[in-house]
């Protein structure tokens, strides 16, 4: 039934949703990690954290070509959606489940995603740089201000999750969140691969290339948009509620302006446009923010700023684009040999 | 009341000195440089180093904080920023987050996190009666400078050739380029002004204005703002609407101190959605 021919348009999209075995590795070195760094679970844990919100900014920068300033407020909305859920649900039991928080976490941040979707259709790159800031601050200044719900800058104490699946309860060494957050970041990064795979993916791709042009043939751009762009907020609305649920507390901190910049910081360190480059970026950061951030915790900024300078100057396409560049460099080679 | 508007005024007289170098060089070359707040905290900082460690009269500091910033930009601009024009905007973005990270953290290095306070002068400090309203003096000082400022800019890009080429150039580069104006040049002149209009802001916010290492994103924001509302076209759309913002900010803040923060970026948000290009823009597309 399938036609297997690589030419036909089917075979051609199923062969790129086919699984390859340097992305089996990658997973495979991501589980077992928990076995290699036992000490560091909490560390790896937010790596999956970051790596995901990276994945989601990806579905909006790197294929919709959306820039955006402001997904820390998606991030934020669903850490703290999460995060109450957790907190006052605690007294009824069901309310408190992780798994349910996460859902809530994604459909709000998802709902939040979905209004502001269209201030982004509107203007250039520079009106939506800053609607998206906007909104971020917006969602900040209110996290900060409702004390009473939120805990103002203090942040949100006292947030205790239920087990997971009523099982597996989160212990102070992180093996839980170690291992729920894996799970939910891979669930939604095979979410995020079918999606870009499928025609909806490379809808997007032909709209990031020209919209002009798209709309020509017939897509409907605006629609398509708005959906990536509620798509991706809710992906960042369910890591920033793991986030919450594996530190047990969310502060003002997760909305601010450096977690935007972090994390499209990161994407852009992995490459964008790959998926793979948000996960990558966000290993490849952590560890220099931990091993950067025991010499001098203080300046870490300062290098943060500089990779960024030199990254725009020097290299394109992040991790990702440099061993693309150099693989392609090597069968040249080999061909010319 | 009067005392309350008049401070609005006077905060944003400031943010239009601060803003309208970032508004020229983006109407310019479409560069969107987030950094801009790093010239105004080096301003800033010389103020600072100038009085309180060399005993400098503040009235010295302020040209003086205008050819510092202008010097630091002019180099920036012929080193790194010429790199940049062809790239996309998201390269320019995360290049200006990334000197704005440097800056940052420089500054944190060399003075320290804290606050930086400056001491007026005696002859600035304390307060007239103008209107039956009571009036900082200082305050006074920042609306006048920043008029005569606004005046002599407004003079010289309407009335010199040199404004006629900046027009020019703005309104179409290629053209103006075809034509003979050499736009580079231009460029790179105005990148220094207006980053010397920056540091001369910042060493005229000093005093009111908290001077600590995050100078840079705290105010980012207000220039985004300005910019998005004024546009980029002209001067006078930048000036009305930073008057717009420093008295809605200062007024809401003092009216209703609970949602004061939100007043400014409801605003943006909703001239954004009404009219995208901007309140004072003469309506060109770009």
């Amino acid at each position: 039934m399938i036609p297997d021919s690589p030419n036909k348009p089917a075979g051609w999209l199923l062969g790129r949703t086919r699984w390859r075995w340097y992305e089996l590795a990658f997973w495979a070195a991501a589980a077992s990690s928990f076995f290699i760094f036992p000490s560091k679970l909490m560390l790896i844990s937010e790596i999956f954290i970051l790596g995901l919100l990276a994945v989601s900014i990806d579905l909006t920068l790197g294929f919709a070509g959306l820039v955006t300033l402001g997904q820390g407020a998606f991030f934020g909305t669903g850490a703290y959606a999460a995060g109450l859920m957790a907190k006052y649900g605690a007294g009824a039991a069901p309310f408190s489940d992780p798994l349910l928080g996460l859902l809530v976490a994604g459909i709000v941040a998802g709902a939040l995603g979905f209004v502001t979707s269209f201030l982004v259709l509107r203007g250039s790159d520079l009106t939506r740089l800053m609607v998206t800031l906007g909104v971020a601050l917006i969602v900040e200044e209110i996290v900060t201000q409702a004390k009473d719900i939120t805990g103002g800058s203090d942040g949100l104490q006292g947030v205790m999750s239920s087990p997971v699946l009523g099982v597996w309860s989160f212990d102070l060494y992180g093996r839980t969140a170690f291992w729920y957050a894996l799970i939910v970041t891979f669930v939604c990064f095979w979410f995020c691969r079918r999606l870009v795979n499928s025609s909806f993916g490379l809808s997007l791709l032909a709209i990031k290339g020209n919209p002009l042009r798209a709309r020509t043939i017939g897509m409907p751009v605006n629609t398509r948009l708005v959906a990536i762009y509620t798509i991706a907020a809710t992906i960042s609305g369910i890591s920033g509620g793991l986030l919450t649920q594996t530190t047990q507390f969310a502060s003002p901190d997760m909305v601010a302006f450096h977690r935007s910049a972090d994390a499209l910081l990161i994407l852009v360190f992995g490459g964008s446009g790959f998926l793979y480059g948000g996960l990558i970026g966000a290993v490849v950061f952590r560890v220099m923010q931990d091993f950067i951030g025991n010499i001098t915790p203080q300046y870490w900024l300062f290098w943060v700023g500089l990779v960024l300078v030199l990254l725009v100057l020097f290299v394109r396409g992040g991790i990702i684009g440099m061993l693309m560049a150099l693989r392609e460099r090597f069968s040249r080679k080999g061909e010319g040999s | 009341m009067l005392t309350i508007l008049f401070d609005g005024v006077a905060y944003g007289m400031l943010l239009f000195v601060l803003a309208v170098g970032l508004c020229i060089t983006l109407g310019l070359m479409n560069f969107i440089n987030l950094a801009h707040g790093a010239f105004a905290m080096a301003g800033g900082y010389l103020t600072v180093v100038m009085m309180n460690r060399m005993g400098i009269s503040f009235y010295w500091c302020l040209p003086a904080a205008f050819i510092f910033s202008a010097v630091i930009g002019v180099v920036l601009e012929r080193v790194l920023y010429r790199r940049l024009y062809d790239k996309t905007h998201l390269d320019q973005v995360l290049f200006s987050i990334g000197l704005i990270f440097m800056a940052m953290a420089t500054v944190d290095y060399a003075m320290g996190a804290s606050p930086q306070i400056v001491n007026l002068p005696p002859s600035l400090s304390g307060r007239v009666e103008i209107l039956g309203a009571q009036v900082g003096i200082y305050r006074l000082f920042v609306i006048v400078i920043c008029g005569l400022l606004t005046i002599g800019l407004q003079f010289v890009i309407a009335k010199t050739r040199f404004g006629s080429r900046l027009r020019a150039s703005v309104d179409d580069g290629r053209v103006a380029r075809g034509l003979g104006v050499n736009v580079t040049g231009i460029f790179a002149l105005t990148f220094a002004v207006g980053s010397g209009l920056a540091g001369l802001g910042g060493a005229l916010g000093a005093p009111i204005l908290s001077m600590d290492p995050s100078f840079p994103l705290k105010y980012m924001i207000f220039f985004l703002i300005v910019i998005s509302i004024g546009g980029t076209t002209t001067i006078t759309g930048p000036f009305f609407a930073s008057i717009l913002l420093g008295v809605a900010d200062v007024g809401g803040k003092y009216f209703v101190p609970a949602i004061g923060g939100f007043i400014i970026y409801t605003i943006m948000v909703a001239v954004l959605i009404f009219r995208p290009q901007g309140l004072f823009t003469r309506g060109a597309k770009r």
